[in-house]
């Protein structure tokens, strides 16, 4: 029998208190589902009410693709409605919904300018009627960051600033200090061979770079599925039963 | 920096009749021309297109019309009744697009676009929505967007375009080579400037003022001066009766921004209550300031759904307080709602013990109205195989779900233009074994397809017969691209056989 996943359990617990019409109290921390990583995470997943940064590793500072794959993972899972406010208009939405981010759950928001993205950010987390915010920006303040964070604490909405730089020298940007409880950087690692031809899923070297009050960590793991769940990647595992299967 | 759009209509009288007979009547490929007795003379007083597309002008004897065009259909002009509709085309633009709208006798409107034209995502898209409406109520109109009454009025007669934006602070320049006859001048003035050599008006700015002042009274320059912006020239926005609205005057004048605020809610207040009392939901509220120096400072806001919430209508309106430039002071503020819907009482449904979530129409409501409409979207697919054309935008609040048809391939993160890439792969249907894409060469580990799209020949002739051949490559740095080859590998018919890059994954 596989191991219960805590993160399908809260989300099977949010179903009965609904069909049942009482309320839980309001999750405070959104676990990954993962074990291994929700255990290295203080209070054991992605506190509400609070900011986290994300960014692409080597090229993928650039162009953050993975990034924001595993930011639609998350925003997907935290709920309800996602409000997804960016500048670069790369940004091909039928990717996200294929990482659990569908069309009914996010509304997205082209600005002219990152004071934009950062001002409908805020709005949009003192509101309160989202479960996340994505902002994608190239620059962060340490002002424009507590800003944020004082209006996610005020409804506990989940805000996710995906770090995105015109040129690869600027990435350095990441190490300095912000108000984020979290920093991921994501990088795209190649995927575990098929015994066929073709690509497999996605993986991804998942660093925590910072995390207040826990250290830091890599995990390698696989990319979002349908409902923006990720797994640790079992290589071993995973050869093996495909031996067994050819 | 104020902006003006002035709206001409050159057939007004002719259109107006159009409509009010009917095309049955007076079919459009009959010219028409409308008559008026000066004394014992019949002359001509208004023209449609085709007539003035065959010589006939206004001014001209009827009995010269006649000859000038077979089976001419003349009729009896109605001046006030062109008036009265004008009045009524002015009430039109107010509800849609203004907040202060006035009629330009005889033949045209002038409107106070500035802190408006956000509501239609920019200027240039709303000229064009407006003249689109216009030309499908058959009405020739021409539009022209400056920064004073008098240069939009005298580019949109004289520059001969239909519609027109001058960049805001360049109209000054815009208007120096059109003729003085487009300042609003009396005729005969017009006519001796011209006789003593004055032909434009950048001639007309050139001279010493006193001698011409002397001669031509203060008029003249008064004219000069509306046009270069430098003397204000207030609107006297066209009244609604039963417009629902709620004003306040002051003793003394007010300015500092609290009080601005102050006064936006308790205005909200009342009309919440007028809205109440009538069942309806506001779609617009325009809120004017009228300074003391009798310029009106305006903020226009516009809900996607109808609203009658005090709270949320007063944050949109206070949201946009510092755009007002409040003067030497405000004398009166009026709030009014040019678009109302009906809105009646719900029941809404809520669970005793959690309150749930606050509803977030108002959010996109704030949003669209400080960044601009159609910034804000949902995003749904089209059932197209041509990624470019796969995502539709939708308005946050419109329901409506995407076509699954392509739900189960995979798609990339990030969508670029086609760029074009150096790639060797044998023919006709195996992966590049390596690219180069913007000068860094990528060995390909892997690859998934190809996945075949073909061109959809109901949109272009162009696209008949074309094949885009797409490939998901993984490369030794573990990246993932998404590029395709244009054509099948087979038929030169197809496409060029280049490659070219089109999107990286997660």
């Amino acid at each position: 029998m596989p191991a219960a996943n805590p993160a399908v359990l809260s989300a099977l617990r949010d179903r009965i208190d609904h069909i049942g019409g009482h309320s839980a109290p309001r999750r405070v921390v959104l676990p990954f589902g993962v074990p291994d990583i929700d255990t290295r995470i203080p209070k054991g997943g992605l506190a509400f009410g609070a900011l986290h940064e994300i960014a692409g590793g080597a090229n993928g500072a650039v162009d953050g693709a993975a990034a924001i794959a595993f930011a639609a993972g998350i925003a997907a899972r935290s709920g309800g409605r996602v409000l997804w406010a960016y500048t670069q208009p790369d940004l091909f939405a039928p990717a996200l919904a294929r990482s659990g981010l569908t069309d009914d759950k996010v509304v997205f928001f082209e600005a002219g300018d990152e004071a934009a993205v950062l001002g409908a950010c805020e709005e949009a987390l003192r509101h309160g009627g989202l479960t996340a915010v994505v902002g994608e920006l190239a620059n962060l303040s340490r002002v424009a960051s507590q800003r944020l964070l004082m209006a996610a604490e005020g409804t506990g909405t989940l805000a996710l600033i995906v770090r995105r730089w015109r040129r690869q020298v600027d990435a350095k940007d990441f190490g300095r200090p912000t108000a984020a409880f979290t920093r991921w950087r994501v990088t795209e690692l190649n995927s575990a061979p098929l015994p066929v031809r073709g690509v497999g899923r996605a993986r991804w070297m998942l660093e925590l770079i910072r995390a207040r009050g826990g250290e830091c960590h890599d995990f390698e793991v696989e990319a979002c599925d349908g409902e923006g769940h990720i797994r640790l990647s079992g290589d071993a595992q995973m050869t093996n039963t495909l031996r067994a299967a050819s | 920096m104020a902006r003006y759009l002035s709206l001409y209509l050159p057939f007004w009288g002719t259109d107006r009749l159009r409509r009010a007979i009917g095309l049955d009547v007076l079919p459009l490929e009959r010219p028409l021309v409308l008559q008026g007795k000066v004394g014992s003379r019949r002359l001509v007083t208004a023209v449609d297109a085709l007539a003035h597309q065959r010589g006939v002008r206004r001014g001209m004897a009827v009995a010269k019309a006649q000859v000038l065009i077979d089976g001419l259909e003349v009729r009896d002009a109605e001046v006030e009744r062109d008036a009265e509709a004008l009045e009524k085309l002015a009430v039109w633009a107010l509800r849609l697009y203004s907040p202060v709208v006035a009629a330009d006798p005889p033949d045209g409107l002038i409107l106070d676009i500035t802190g408006a034209a956000h509501l239609y995502g920019g200027e240039a898209a709303l000229v064009s929505d407006m003249l689109r409406r216009l030309d499908a109520l058959h009405i020739t109109a021409y539009a022209t967007v400056a920064d004073s009454w008098g240069a939009a009025h005298a580019l949109v007669r004289f520059a001969g375009k239909s519609s027109l934006i001058i960049p805001a602070g360049k109209s000054s320049e815009a208007i120096l080579p059109l003729p003085v006859g487009a300042l609003r001048l009396p005729a005969e003035t017009v006519e001796e400037l011209r006789l003593i050599g004055i032909d434009t008006i950048g001639e007309l700015a050139a001279k010493p003022r006193a001698p011409l002042a002397l001669r031509y009274g203060p008029d003249l320059w008064r004219r000069v001066d509306m046009a270069f912006g430098r003397l204000a020239e207030p609107i006297e926005p066209v009244h609604v009766p039963e417009l629902i609205s709620v004003e306040r005057a002051f003793f003394e004048p007010i300015g500092a921004p609290d009080t601005l605020e102050k006064y936006t809610r308790r205005l909200t207040e009342s009309l919440c209550l007028k809205l109440e009392e009538a069942g309806l939901g506001a779609r617009r509220l325009d809120l004017h300031f009228v300074r003391v120096d009798s310029r009106i400072e305006t903020i226009s806001v516009g809900t996607a759904k109808p609203v009658r919430d005090v709270k949320r209508l007063s944050k949109l309106l206070v949201d946009k307080i510092e755009t007002v430039e409040p003067g030497f002071g405000i004398d009166k503020m009026t709030l009014s709602a040019p678009l109302v819907e009906p809105l009646s009482f719900t029941q809404v449904a809520t669970r005793f013990a959690a309150p749930g979530r606050p509803d977030v129409e108002d959010l996109w409501d704030t949003l669209s109205n400080r960044y601009g409409e159609g910034r804000l979207y949902r995003a749904v697919e089209v059932a197209s195989d041509i990624p470019e054309r796969s995502v539709r935008r939708i308005a946050p609040s419109a329901s409506g779900t995407g076509s699954s048809r392509n739900a189960r391939y995979r798609r990339p993160a990030r969508l670029y233009r086609p760029e074009p890439v150096q790639a060797l792969a044998a023919l006709p249907d195996h992966p590049p074994r390596a690219f180069t894409w913007r000068g860094q060469r990528y060995s390909v580990v892997c690859a998934d397809g190809p996945e075949r799209v073909k061109g959809e020949w109901w949109v272009s002739d162009t696209e008949t017969g074309k094949v885009r051949d797409y490939y998901i490559l993984e490369t030794a740095t573990g990246e993932r691209f998404w590029v395709f080859r244009a054509g099948d590998g087979e038929h030169m018919g197809t496409g060029s056989l280049n490659w070219y890059l089109h999107g990286k994954f997660d």
